[in-house]
């Protein structure tokens, strides 16, 4: 009986573990060199994610700004802002700042950002409410279950392509009847999306 | 650790020609342990991997065990909880303009051997070059590369490459090295350079040879030398003395009907071999409509690429090939021979034929010499060519890609003679390693010591550099500027895609350093010469679209007018035919076909490469014919001893069918000492027993030696047994017209009640993917299998774990002789993954991790995958590849930028086999769906498909019908391997087909 219970017990922790914070790392802000927030540049000041996230639509990596890019602005605003020092001291030192990844997946998964974003995966989807994160944490679990909940069945998530980018945008009340009609006029073989290649290479 | 997938066997060669002779031997044979029977063979045969294959048996002591074992069990503990350790992003300060993340650039640039560009198209990721590829508008690369191209990535990231500038073997830097420079030209340039020699390898750079010409202005008595081991001296001489002028010929083989190769590997080892493979097989390739096919042959000491594709192949020790090609001078009237200097009854009937088909084919025939047979065989066959009425039809002559041909071997005896009477001041050795393989009798190594000032820019730090004073660096040709010719005179450019990654100079920027005290650098050296060219009108467009095409365009010289002096080519051939002593046996030397001349022994890639014919690998060795090695009693890994004039080589032996008798080749590159870890203790060095006299082959006396060697060939690895099934089919032409259905009427399919699948169901969706592999067009260059190594982040194991049949390529080149062991046929078979739709493999594995997707790939997951090799197990075709150990270097800093990035580095205990390349189907497959368009025919390219010289391997979807691939799967040779089984593979091969003279049709 006891034998029993310790088992009972063990197995308890282990997926306690498994599915904690502190394994999946969700919803744990990191840290980084600048603490940068979403919630002041998306919410606050209107950027899109594509003015500094170039190359979502185009490329399997979103894309992370160059130095350059934060100072179009910071060249004139916060100029002498001491939490901004790591920035000016990248481009004058030609030193590379050094992001934390935030939305890290296995060396053995290969995603990329262009399809799902030109199939009308909206950003929120996976990475939640950026525009409200003071700093940057991770949404999802990304283990593979809440991948293929997704690639099985996306009329759940689908949302029309102009949508992609809107952080306000909700879902119908006849999300499985919008989304199934999405999933048909963009082409999305649902039998292709759970195939093992389709991540795995 | 003690090989033991391999026992040395001693053969009974009567009993092997015997059962070769009798109609139940077997039709195709890929080893003589096959032929034989061997214990070694069966197994090979039946098990998946050899007896005790898989087990760890090396010396470990039980401390070391207990160690361990500890350490993994308290890992195994832990790795299931540890989270994924944290990871940077490192974004650009300005981002460069073109540069998307996550997507490669590609650039064009050339890469040069022995001197002759091939035009590439180098794939970068994030800034690193990841994959090379053919330049397709690249005269002499369509597109194609060979190995070693595809090899020359790792030499860039190699941790062993030279890294700092060295003075007496201790580190030092540029600036000293200049200092220390200008000091001796101060003196030489009030010397008029009196004492400055510089040695260069094989020079076609326009850029190099006017910067040389500027330096002889400077210092005017100074001199220029040019070696290389591996050179066109011969063919230089040839023209000298049939034209009075060197000429390089150029051939059309695409013109050709009729080709004799007389010891010439111009599919392989010709400065425009990738471009001369494509023209002789298209030629040679019957699809619909085309009901004709060229003819070659072969005379040749040795098989190589070009030889195992003829025929006709007749083996001939290179003095008899010199005899033949003067008998089949004078079969044709030209020259002072007569046929009776050529005696043999067979022989003789070869040569007539040959002659026959020649006078039938004029102005469509092609008679070609290798760099190997004597000046005086290079003139007879350009007045035969002429007297066929070829030359200006399938030949032409141009001037010479090369800045300044001419005799290499006197040039370097110039040298040495300057050197041994002290006259040489400044010796610049622009690269290349001539302590190790300059001719044995120069002792050029001794020599070197003459110079008071020896320089040695190189890549590594070889032999050369241990003797030289100073050592410089020498940038890879992808991280600096230069320009090469290739052999049509086509100028490029070759371009850096990346920064020196060491200390390292380009021989611009050396050369520079004597012209004036501050050097450029190698940019503004090679565009400041173009500049001076004034080709473009806008030299800023003109540089950027030459830099963007890869060629300076119209740069292929012009045809020139020749005129034959057949006075001079009678005069220089000789009297009677060369005699041959019974008891001796001719050498002869080749680069070989993985390592070269020897400078790419420190690349693992090139070393693990199978060689084509003996798959030997990480070795060279003595290669004798059965019947020579009948009368030496002498067997496979026995060491004998080569001797020519007091100088020794001991050196095991590996008997080759096809050989010619009483020669011997030792191919050159190997038993270099000094060299980085890889290429150490590798073979036997052949240089030791060549000289300048026996360049290219020299009598020596062979005596059977004490010892035995261990040698790691591929040969009898994944062996199908072909004796009861059959793998490879062949025909003739004459057959195949007669009977087109040949392949299909002889492929047995199972029924439909034979099986538990519904053989006419069509399995998957749309596309469906498929291959298909020529066995009339490949011809065994290897390139494909260094490809997919690249492309596919494959390991390199090392000669110990390949003795034990753990290789790893995805992409293995099965050699098949047939006919008789003296005078076999050679056949290619390249073996993927066969991607069975009704895949064995597949029903075994516990625990799924190798299964189809949706477009008919067999796929293997590596995450899923806990390695208990029953899928191997259950391979038919023997495509799966384990990691028995840990293969991939997690840890050596300068490998991981080289690794594709869209490519799983996979790790121990998982299984791995081709993907069909699935990170490029899925890369087409996003773009398509991005642009909302199906995948175009010709989209997806596999890495083997892409860099093969003769289009031999077409990939593409089923179902679209209007596909290449769906056309050839119709073609009525197409057939399948092990068909009985109905794995229903979606690779399938096109059947071979000889076109064999009929007058010679018993003879092979």
């Amino acid at each position: 009986m006891g034998a029993v219970l310790l088992l009972i017990a063990g197995g308890w922790t282990l997926y306690a573990v498994y599915w904690s914070p502190y394994t999946t790392r969700v919803a744990v802000p990191r840290d980084q060199p600048v603490p940068f927030s979403h919630k002041h540049h998306v919410s606050g000041l209107g950027l899109d994610c594509r003015f500094c996230h170039t190359t979502v639509e185009t490329s399997a990596f979103a894309g992370i700004p160059a130095t350059e890019t934060c100072m179009t602005c910071h060249s004139q605003v916060w100029r002498d802002a001491p939490v901004l020092a790591p920035v000016r001291q990248s481009l004058v030192r030609n030193e590379r700042l050094r992001w934390t990844r935030v939305n890290d997946l296995p060396d053995f998964v290969f995603f990329n950002h262009s399809i799902h974003v030109n199939k009308g995966i909206g950003c929120a989807t996976c990475h939640g409410p950026v525009d409200q994160m003071p700093l940057m944490w991770q949404e999802q679990t990304l283990y593979m279950k809440w991948c293929l909940d997704c690639h099985r069945e996306p009329e759940r998530f689908l949302r029309p392509r102009e949508e992609v980018f809107n952080m306000n945008w909700l879902p119908p009340t006849d999300q499985l009847a919008a989304g199934s009609e999405l999933k048909a006029r963009y082409h999305v073989n649902t039998a292709q999306l759970s195939d093992c290649s389709m991540c795995h290479r | 650790m003690k090989p033991i997938a391999q026992q040395n066997v001693t053969f009974d060669l009567a009993a092997i020609r015997a059962r070769l002779r009798s109609s139940d031997g077997p039709r195709y044979w890929r080893s003589l342990e096959e032929v034989a029977r061997t214990r070694e063979f069966t197994e090979f045969l039946h098990r998946e991997f050899p007896e005790r294959a898989s087990e760890w048996i090396d010396g470990l002591s039980r401390r070391h065990f207990l160690k361990l074992m500890g350490a993994s069990l308290a890992l195994a503990g832990l790795a299931s909880c540890t989270r994924q350790p944290a990871e940077k992003i490192v974004p650009y300060i300005r981002q460069p303009e073109e540069l998307l993340s996550g997507q490669p650039l590609f650039f064009a640039t050339a890469m040069t051997l022995g001197g002759y560009a091939t035009g590439l198209l180098v794939e970068s990721h994030n800034g690193h070059p990841t994959k090379i590829e053919g330049n397709p508008e690249h005269p002499m690369s369509l597109g194609a590369t060979n190995a070693f191209h595809q090899a020359s990535l790792l030499d860039l990231y190699d941790p062993d490459r030279s890294q700092a500038v060295l003075h007496q073997g201790q580190i030092s830097n540029w600036e000293a090295f200049l200092s220390a420079l200008n000091d001796s030209l101060q003196t030489q340039e009030r010397r008029k350079g009196v004492g400055l020699r510089i040695l260069t390898e094989t020079g076609t750079s326009p850029t190099l040879h006017a910067q040389i010409g500027g330096v002889l202005k400077k210092f005017p008595e100074a001199r220029w030398h040019q070696y290389e081991p591996i050179n066109c001296d011969n063919v230089h001489g040839g023209a000298q003395i049939a034209f009075g002028q060197i000429v390089a010929p150029q051939y059309r083989f695409d013109r050709a009907r009729v080709v004799v190769a007389l010891d010439s590997d111009f599919m392989f080892a010709h400065p425009a071999a990738l471009r001369y493979a494509r023209d002789f097989m298209n030629a040679r390739r019957v699809t619909a409509g085309r009901s004709e096919m060229n003819r070659l042959y072969a005379v040749e000491p040795v098989p190589t690429v070009t030889g195992s594709n003829a025929d006709h192949r007749l083996p001939l020790r290179m003095s008899e090939v010199t005899n033949f090609a003067i008998a089949l001078g004078a079969e044709l009237g030209v020259g002072r021979g007569s046929a009776t200097n050529f005696t043999g009854v067979s022989d003789q009937r070869f040569l007539s034929a040959v002659a026959a088909d020649l006078k039938t084919h004029r102005g469509q025939s092609i008679i070609i010499a290798g760099e190997t047979q004597p000046p005086f065989v290079h003139a007879l066959v350009h007045a035969m060519n002429q007297a066929l009425g070829n030359t200006g039809t399938t030949i032409h002559y141009t001037a010479s890609a090369e800045s300044n041909a001419g005799n290499q071997v006197q040039s370097l005896r110039d040298l040495v003679d300057e050197l041994k009477q002290g006259r040489v001041e400044v010796l610049l050795i622009l690269g290349g390693n001539p302590a190790f393989n300059a001719p044995a009798d120069f002792a050029f190594a001794e020599h070197l010591k003459g110079a008071r000032l020896a320089i040695h820019l190189s890549s590594d730090r070889n032999e050369t550099s241990a003797l030289c004073h100073w050592h410089i660096p020498q940038n890879h040709y992808l991280e600096s500027w230069s320009d090469a010719r290739s052999y049509d005179g086509t100028a490029s450019i070759v371009q850096p895609l990346i920064l020196p990654l060491y200390a390292g100079r380009s021989a611009h920027e050396l050369l520079d350093a004597l012209l004036q005290s501050h050097p450029r650098t190698d940019y503004d050296i090679v565009r400041t010469f173009w500049q001076s060219q004034q080709r473009w009108n806008d030299f800023e467009r003109g540089w950027r679209r030459t830099l963007h095409d890869g060629l300076v365009a119209e740069t292929a010289f012009p045809i020139r007018q020749v005129e034959l002096s057949l006075d001079q080519i009678t005069r220089a051939a000789p009297r009677s035919a060369i005699g041959h002593l019974p008891s001796a046996i001719e050498l002869s030397f080749r680069p070989d076909p993985t390592i070269w001349d020897g400078r790419f022994a420190d690349n693992g890639w090139l070393q693990e490469l199978p060689k084509p014919i003996t798959k030997l690998t990480w070795d060279n060795a003595a290669l004798i014919g059965p019947a020579t090695a009948q009368k030496r009693a002498v067997s496979n890994g026995d060491f004998v001893e080569l001797e020519a004039s007091g100088r020794r080589l001991r050196v095991p032996v590996w008997i080759t069918p096809g050989m010619a008798d009483d020669c011997v080749t030792v191919h050159l590159g190997y038993g270099r000492t000094r060299i980085g870890r890889v290429g150490r203790r590798a073979g036997f060095d052949a240089f030791i027993l060549r000289s300048a006299d026996s360049f290219w082959s020299g009598l020596v006396t062979l005596n059977k030696a004490s010892g035995r060697y261990q040698f790691a060939t591929t040969q009898g690895h994944m062996v199908i047994d072909s004796a009861e099934r059959e793998v490879y089919r062949a025909g003739t032409l004459a057959d195949f017209l007669a009977h087109p259905e040949f392949v299909k009427e002889s492929t047995r399919t199972p029924s439909a009640h034979e099986t538990l699948f519904n053989p006419e169901a069509q399995l998957f969706d749309s596309p469906r993917w498929a291959m298909s592999i020529d066995l009339t067009t490949c011809i065994g260059c290897n390139a494909c299998v260094l490809a997919c190594q690249s492309e596919n982040n494959i390991p390199v194991v090392g000669k110990a774990q390949v003795a034990r049949g753990r290789e790893m390529h995805w992409l293995r080149v099965d050699s098949y002789f047939s006919g008789e062991l003296d005078r076999p046929g050679m056949n290619h078979q390249p073996v993927p993954c066969m991607h069975c739709e009704t895949a064995p493999c597949e029903l075994v594995c516990p625990v799924g991790a190798t299964l189809h997707d949706h477009e008919g790939l067999n796929l293997q997951v590596y995450n899923r995958c806990v390695g208990t090799r029953y899928c191997s197990n259950n391979c038919p075709y023997k495509v799966r590849r384990f990691n028995f150990l840990q293969y991939a270097d997690y840890h050596t800093p300068s490998l991981k930028p080289m690794r594709n990035p869209n490519v799983t580095v996979r790790w121990r205990g998982v299984m791995e086999k081709c993907t069909y390349c699935v990170q490029r189907i899925s890369v087409a497959r996003i773009t398509a769906k991005n642009e909302n368009r199906p995948i175009r025919d010709g989209e997806v390219l596999t890495a083997c498909q892409q860099v093969c010289p003769t289009e031999a391997i077409i990939f593409g979807d089923l179902s679209d019908p209007n596909s290449r691939i769906a056309k050839l799967k119709k073609h009525p040779l197409d057939f399948s391997m092990l068909a009985e089984l109905n794995t229903r593979p979606r690779t399938t091969y096109l059947a071979k087909l000889r076109n064999p003279n009929p007058a010679l049709e018993n003879v092979a």
